[in-house]
């Protein structure tokens, strides 16, 4: 029996063509995914991603537990309200999840992880908390929307008025409360997109009526399957698709969110990470733009002067017109490749992603 | 609810056929069809003078979600295709049972048009997906 987020007749009510995702009845998109990728890119739309979990972490053995446990230092989160985007690592370096974590204050951290990967994130966090003073709190009672394009913080202003003024000043990449007496309610500058915008959690039975207060002040609502090839322009790495338990960070694109100093912080993977750097990382994630006509997927082979690779994503770029992918391919390659598409091999071109954002396309 | 034209053959893989008065077919993707895929990017076009089985793939439409191969409804020749499809595949959306035609086909045997369904029978098959 599959979940039904709090805004399941919101998605109804707006035509969504609702589809499973990770066990959850989500909407793919509600009449053109396309458009609904331009309104992103343009204005601002907004996702339903209550099935998403937010986790409280709170106690005095907060900090030194996510140092351990987080690929990335939340050391470095001084100010409250500052976000980090960090891997959780098994012993062997590869990706259990990746997630964004909130510093709230010295005692207490929220963090978003995937719906997909919920519960085995919470068995190996509860497992690895052991001899630390903490708890770790599901909060099954927040729903969460993403407002996102370059009018997304205007029209939140407009639609949910004085009592997120404090959210105004917010630099990318950090949330701040907002709450009153009508329950907690947090305003994040964070994003999946690659547009400015905001990640609102509230109360569950909230999320209905600011969905419609949104829709009032001009945001559309934007179904999974714009948010993939928003996220895909963006070059933002889908979990489960692009990394999973089997590969490192290192060979994910995702060097820059793993803190290897200071050398003494002994996080869970480092010994696997350090061991794959001192041998040379033999893969990297890299984007491709396809030069031929057709549609670059998942899974097709990428094959290179430097040895053969593997689209992780694929689809269709809105914005550049063309077909773009991430790949993992052998760590020499460069310049131009082919990809194998139904037993035909088609010119391709690897580029540094990127592919959009801002609006904009990055690429040629 | 997708349109379902009366005067239309039907696959159980959501193509339509069309019978043109030279005996000739018209073939191309349902309204339900281009529905589930969404948007489409991309058509690949059989070759004209290509001889495929009935139930053969013969031609892929590309949404930005998924590929999905499109199934030749009787045995049969290609004689013409929509070019026009490749720089507007979304014409396959907008006008799926007119401009968004894919190929013709020389039907190698008009009997087997007989196992095609009808629109009432195509009906209930949509329906019945839908539960």
């Amino acid at each position: 029996m599959s979940q039904r987020t709090p805004l399941f007749e919101q998605h109804i009510k707006a035509g969504g063509k609702m589809v499973d995702f990770a066990g959850w009845e989500m909407p793919i998109h509600y009449g053109s995914q396309i458009e609904e990728h331009h309104q992103v890119r343009n204005d601002a739309g907004m996702f339903d991603v209550s099935h998403m979990a937010v986790l409280d972490f709170e106690g005095p053995g907060v900090k030194d537990f996510l140092r351990h446990l987080l690929a990335n230092d939340v050391a470095r989160l001084t100010t409250p309200g500052k976000a980090l985007y960090s891997c959780m690592l098994n012993e062997r370096g590869g990706v259990i999840d990746d997630l964004i974590v909130y510093f709230m204050n010295p005692t207490w951290y929220r963090m978003v992880v995937n719906a997909g990967t919920r519960v085995k994130d919470l068995a190996w966090m509860r497992q690895q908390a052991r001899g630390f003073d903490l708890t770790i709190r599901e909060r099954t009672d927040l729903a969460m929307i993403a407002v996102q394009g370059p009018k997304a913080r205007d029209k939140v202003h407009q639609a949910l008025g004085k009592n997120i003024d404090a959210a105004r000043a917010l630099k990318p990449f950090f949330g701040v409360l907002c709450g009153d007496e009508r329950g907690e309610l947090m305003v994040a500058s964070t994003g999946y997109t690659g547009e400015d915008g905001y990640e609102i959690m509230l109360p569950a039975p909230q999320a209905a009526s600011t969905w419609q207060a949104l829709i009032k002040a001009g945001v559309k609502p934007t179904g999974l399957g714009a948010r993939d090839t928003l996220r895909l322009e963006a070059g933002m790495n889908l979990y489960g698709q692009d990394m999973n338990e089997d590969v490192t960070p290192l060979e994910s694109g995702l060097t820059w969110t793993v803190a290897f100093e200071p050398a003494a912080r002994d996080f869970i993977g480092r010994a696997a990470l350090d061991a794959q750097r001192a041998a040379g990382v033999a893969h990297k994630l890299v984007g491709l733009i396809l030069e031929d006509r057709g549609v670059l997927r998942a899974h097709q082979k990428v094959v290179t002067a430097a040895g053969d690779g593997e689209i992780t994503s694929g689809s269709f770029s809105p914005t550049l017109g063309k077909s773009i992918a991430l790949a993992r391919i052998p760590a020499a390659a460069s310049g131009n490749c082919q990809v194998e598409i139904r037993g035909k091999l088609l010119a391709a071109r690897i580029v540094k992603y990127p592919f959009a954002r801002n609006g904009q396309a990055c690429i040629d | 609810m997708s349109n379902i034209p009366s005067e239309l053959k039907y696959t159980k893989s959501h193509e339509w056929v069309r019978v043109e008065d030279d005996g000739t077919l018209t073939v191309g993707i349902t309204d339900h069809a281009q529905g589930l895929l969404g948007d489409m990017v991309f058509v690949e076009l059989p070759e004209v003078e290509s001889n495929f089985a009935g139930g053969e793939e013969c031609a892929v439409v590309e949404s930005v979600k998924a590929a999905s191969d499109v199934y030749c409804p009787v045995a049969g020749e290609v004689i013409a295709i929509n070019e026009e499809l490749a720089d507007a595949p979304e014409t396959a959306n907008q006008d799926p049972y007119g401009n968004g035609w894919i190929f013709r086909l020389q039907p190698e045997d008009a009997h087997e048009l007989d196992d095609l369904l009808d629109a009432e029978a195509y009906t209930d098959l949509v329906a019945a997906e839908a539960h």
